[in-house]
């Protein structure tokens, strides 16, 4: 036992020679970050198709039968939304006839959370809480249903809605295309079962002079 | 005398073979790989909470620039022995009065967006370089003395009959423009179109909904 404790001192006290470090690099955290690399580019590409929105619009051709049989709408269901410039939003209820005054007023708005959106909810209280119960009760697992069917079943609860409001969207010259496509979309997360995009016509257009700015 | 162990190494396993194997991994993906084509003009598309994918293939793609400029797209079908642009550059040709080499209706084939006024398409289909191609994209006419576009969306319509159109417009658009687009494809009987968005979820539950004080 003295020898081999001396022999660890000669260890410790020995400095004729350095010690040689070896220069060998662990290659595993490389190999690592390669391998989740490589995964996670093989991955991500395949997800980087573009997404769409799809519009539909009414045949154009309806001009021969524009004044025949125009079902009538109650106007406090109509919402007509007018798209001007710097992402303005004006809204009215109502139809606006130069003959039966007086003229409905222009609501200024925007696009924020609190904006044209808590009207639209207001005005789609009953649909959205109809649809949003249902999505709501798919995603608890109350009821089992496929993507289809839930899609059928939404498109038929907007078919025979009689209540929620008729959207006419309308935009003036100066608006820009991604307020088409915010409204649109707008449309589509407050669940409106009508809404078209209908030209100005130019009435609205003088009562968008005398709005607020 | 205990026994003295020798001291327990870890075992290093060499890790070049690996690396060489990734690096062959890597240049066998990137080569395999095809490159999306260079399209002609930068366009930022809006935002929406639309979760659908556009169509892969049968597809024609209007794209409006921000500074008003149309550009067009097709491709050549699920199954590219269809050749539908060869044959889409061979009608235009005929109804313009222009006649295409093979070579430049090959190499029409095998391209992707342009955005040029049909007498400027031999010019640019002959020219190497690209920086004189670029100049040469000043849009596709949509005047109503030449509606250019209009013959793009017809003939193409006639050469692959179920090709869906998407419409890809930057965000700052003039929305006049688009709307221009719109009824032009409503007249061609186009009255359902993809519109080219960014994924922006917003969630909206019922508990969003303003209280009814009303």
């Amino acid at each position: 036992m003295a020898e081999i404790i001396q022999e660890e001192k000669g260890k410790k006290g020995g400095k004729r020679r350095p010690k040689k470090q070896s220069t060998r690099i662990d290659m595993t955290p490389m190999v690592d970050l390669m391998c989740l690399l490589i995964t996670f580019f093989m991955l991500t590409t395949a997800f980087s198709k573009a997404k769409v929105m799809v519009i539909t619009m009414p045949d154009k051709e309806d001009n021969k039968d524009k004044d025949k049989d125009k079902p009538q709408i109650a106007a406090f269901r109509t919402l007509n939304i007018i798209l001007s410039e710097g992402n303005k939003v004006y809204y009215y209820i109502g139809m606006a006839d130069p003959k039966k005054p007086p003229l409905p007023t222009l609501v200024k708005t925007n696009f924020s959370k609190d904006g044209i959106r808590k009207i639209l909810l207001d005005k789609n209280r009953d649909l959205f809480t109809k649809i949003a119960e249902y999505r709501d009760k798919r995603v608890t697992g109350k009821i089992v249903v496929s993507d289809t069917t839930l899609d059928n079943e939404i498109k038929r609860m907007k078919r025979d809605d009689k209540k929620g409001p008729i959207v006419l969207i309308k935009a003036d010259e100066k608006a820009k295309y991604k307020d088409i496509v915010n409204i649109i979309d707008e449309m589509a997360i407050c669940n409106i079962a009508s809404y078209a995009i209908v030209d100005i016509n130019s009435v609205e257009k003088d009562m968008l002079k005398n709005a607020p700015k | 005398m205990p026994k003295i162990k020798p001291p327990v190494r870890t075992p290093h396993i060499d890790m070049t073979p690996m690396v060489d194997l990734f690096s062959v991994l890597l240049i066998f993906l990137l080569l395999t790989a095809s490159f999306r084509p260079q399209e002609a003009a930068v366009i930022t598309t809006p935002q929406s909470v639309s979760e659908k994918t556009a169509p892969d293939a049968d597809l024609m793609t209007i794209f409006i620039s921000k500074d008003g400029k149309v550009y067009f797209n097709i491709d050549n079908g699920k199954d590219t022995s269809t050749h539908f642009r060869s044959k889409l550059l061979e009608k235009i040709g005929e109804q313009y009065k222009i006649t295409f080499t093979k070579a430049e209706i090959a190499k029409f084939g095998t391209m992707s967006s342009f955005g040029l006024p049909v007498k400027d398409l031999k010019k640019w289909l002959n020219t190497k370089e690209t920086k004189e191609k670029d100049k040469l994209q000043t849009g596709i006419p949509m005047d109503s003395t030449d509606n250019q576009l209009a013959w793009w969306v017809r003939e193409a319509r006639l050469t692959n009959v179920g090709a869906e159109v998407a419409i890809k417009g930057d965000a700052d658009t003039d929305y006049k423009l688009v709307k221009k687009v719109m009824d032009l494809l409503q007249e061609n009987k186009v009255n359902k179109f993809n519109l080219v968005t960014n994924l922006q979820k917003q969630e909206v539950t019922l508990k969003d909904l303003p209280s009814s004080g009303k």
